[in-house]
């Protein structure tokens, strides 16, 4: 969701649009999916316009995706843009809903022996910076920038 | 259709040329690949210009301005790393629809010191690259390499032997950018980019150009009793798979372009003789050997080992040192990938010559994603 949404008090904005930050302090983050009413594929995040497996031009049901899901496959990053912090682990996870996700899996060493081919992970969001903005009554407040992780399952 | 024949080649040397611009690179492989043909620009009916970063300063014309401003129909072209054999193909459908007798190809790119390319996804003005995974292309061909180790065991010394052999390759091209042998276990140590690339295993930037003139058959005859012949020409766009969206799919793309090229040109790869796949990263080589049907699903990584792939093996890949040593100038690409086909179907390749080489195929990728594959013939 592009809007924000204030929690707890502060102001966040997801970091993407394929990010749902429930207004409900007793709902848990999402992402947000789409799938194809005449053929069921499943895509991730906001602005499709029709089904590109099936070509499908029909208005697409809007779904909320798992919040678990399974390491498909990674690479480790230890050469990135200025201002990056490295070595990380940016991983391609699958969801139980027929679709995949691209993430940093966190919470585990960036070192190909301790990583698994399907391990179980679960997304969990963390503020990563914040913006100062000036709101419409022109008095500056600050924004926090939430993203979402995936890191091995906890149970 | 009628039938197409390259028959003029011109390439400069891959490299960094801070004092020169994108039409003076374009034009000086133009006017090789005028010599080369016995031509000039005046017997040129239409000019396509392939170039990626400067997509919108209308480079063929300017390079028709350092050349000869003929007036003839020139036009620009982009299509990621593909541009270069994108730009090829619209020349080769100029005159393969009757529309022209002669056509001229340039790809030409100046990246300079250029880092690391790709990424740079933002949503709502926020970058994420770094935080929701990287989109830059040493990850994507990461992960890509990743998957094949998944799916049937490859190692990454397997993908580290790529880069052994093409380097290897290099020392025999004078227009490489990097002509410098490297062993097993330098490319191993080297620094680690993207598990499982390695530096040495990541293909440089630059700058560079190339050219090709294509004709009709009745042109050809009054110019060369040795023709090259474009046996196929085939473009395909990614199509759907089930995680191309989140992770981009090089395989499926490059199977369905292989399986078009290899009816429409009558061959199988069985009947190649030596082949430029895109190799812009190590871990890329090996899962082409699969797509384009060198091997059986998952012996790509055996296929290194045993030195297949190597001049002297059953079928030479990147004779002519591979993007991992040539350079990967991304619009010169394409066109750079059919002067060493060319190059060797006419037996002029010096010492990385695959001998009695009569047929070979050109591949290349650009992410998001564009696959052309050409086979061409003696």
């Amino acid at each position: 969701m592009a809007a924000e949404e204030s929690a707890g008090g502060s102001k966040q904005r997801p970091i993407a649009s394929m990010l749902c930050l429930p207004t409900d302090p007793g709902e848990k983050p999402y992402l947000v999916g789409y799938r194809c009413s005449a053929c069921g594929a499943t895509y991730i995040g906001e602005g499709r316009v029709g089904c590109s497996k099936c070509t499908a031009t029909d208005p697409l049901t809007k779904i909320q995706l798992s919040d678990h899901g399974s390491l498909y496959v990674y690479s480790i990053v230890h050469q990135s843009a200025p201002g990056i912090p490295v070595p990380y682990i940016s991983a391609i996870v699958d969801l139980p809903e027929g679709v995949s996700v691209r993430c940093n899996l966190i919470d585990i060493e960036p070192d190909p022996t301790k990583l698994q081919f399907g391990m179980p992970v679960e997304m969990v969001t963390r503020k990563v910076r914040e913006r100062k903005e000036k709101n419409a009554e022109g008095i500056e407040e600050t924004i926090d920038i939430i993203a979402f992780f995936f890191r091995p399952s906890q149970n | 259709m009628r039938d197409v024949y390259v028959l003029g080649v011109g390439m400069i040397k891959f490299g960094r040329y801070p004092d020169k611009d994108v039409p003076q690179l374009g034009a000086e492989a133009a006017v090789l690949a005028f010599k080369d043909a016995g031509m000039s620009i005046k017997d040129v009916e239409m000019f396509v210009c392939g170039n990626l970063f400067q997509a919108n300063a209308m480079n063929a014309q300017r390079i028709l301005q350092q050349i000869g401003q003929t007036g003839i129909p020139a036009l620009n072209v982009s299509n990621a790393c593909a541009t270069g054999s994108t730009a090829f193909r619209e020349a080769y459908i100029g005159v393969a629809s009757g529309m022209y007798d002669v056509t001229l190809a340039v790809g030409v790119e100046q990246m300079g010191k250029m880092g690391l390319l790709g990424g740079g996804a933002r949503s709502g003005g926020e970058s994420v690259e770094g935080v929701l995974g990287s989109g830059l292309m040493p990850a994507v061909f990461g992960q890509a390499g990743v998957e094949h180790m998944r799916k049937y065991g490859t190692t990454a010394e397997q993908f580290a032997k790529v880069s052994v052999k093409n380097h290897k390759h290099s020392v025999h091209n004078s227009l490489s950018q990097y002509q410098v042998e490297v062993k097993l276990e330098d490319v191993l140590k080297s620094r680690m980019v993207a598990y499982p690339n390695t530096l040495y295993m990541c293909c440089p930037t630059g700058d560079g150009a190339a050219a090709a003139i294509l004709v009709s058959a009745d042109k050809m005859k009054q110019y060369t009793n040795k023709p090259v012949k474009v046996a196929c020409s085939v473009l395909t766009s990614d199509p759907y798979t089930e995680r191309d969206l989140t992770m981009p799919d090089v395989n499926t793309l490059t199977k369905n372009a292989a399986k078009q090229a290899y009816e429409k040109a009558g061959l199988g790869p069985q009947d190649l003789d030596l082949v430029e796949l895109h190799d812009c990263f190590a871990t890329a080589e090996l899962l082409h050997y699969e797509n384009l049907g060198l091997c059986g699903e998952g012996e790509a990584g055996r296929m290194v080992d045993e030195g297949r792939t190597t001049i002297g093996g059953d079928i030479p890949v990147n004779a002519s040192g591979g993007l991992l040593s040539k350079g990967h100038p991304l619009g010169a690409t394409g066109v750079a990938n059919i002067y060493e086909i060319v190059t060797h179907l006419r037996g002029q390749a010096g010492g990385r010559q695959v001998e009695g080489a009569k047929a070979g195929l050109a591949h290349v990728i650009g992410l998001g994603s564009a696959c052309t594959i050409h086979i061409l013939t003696a």
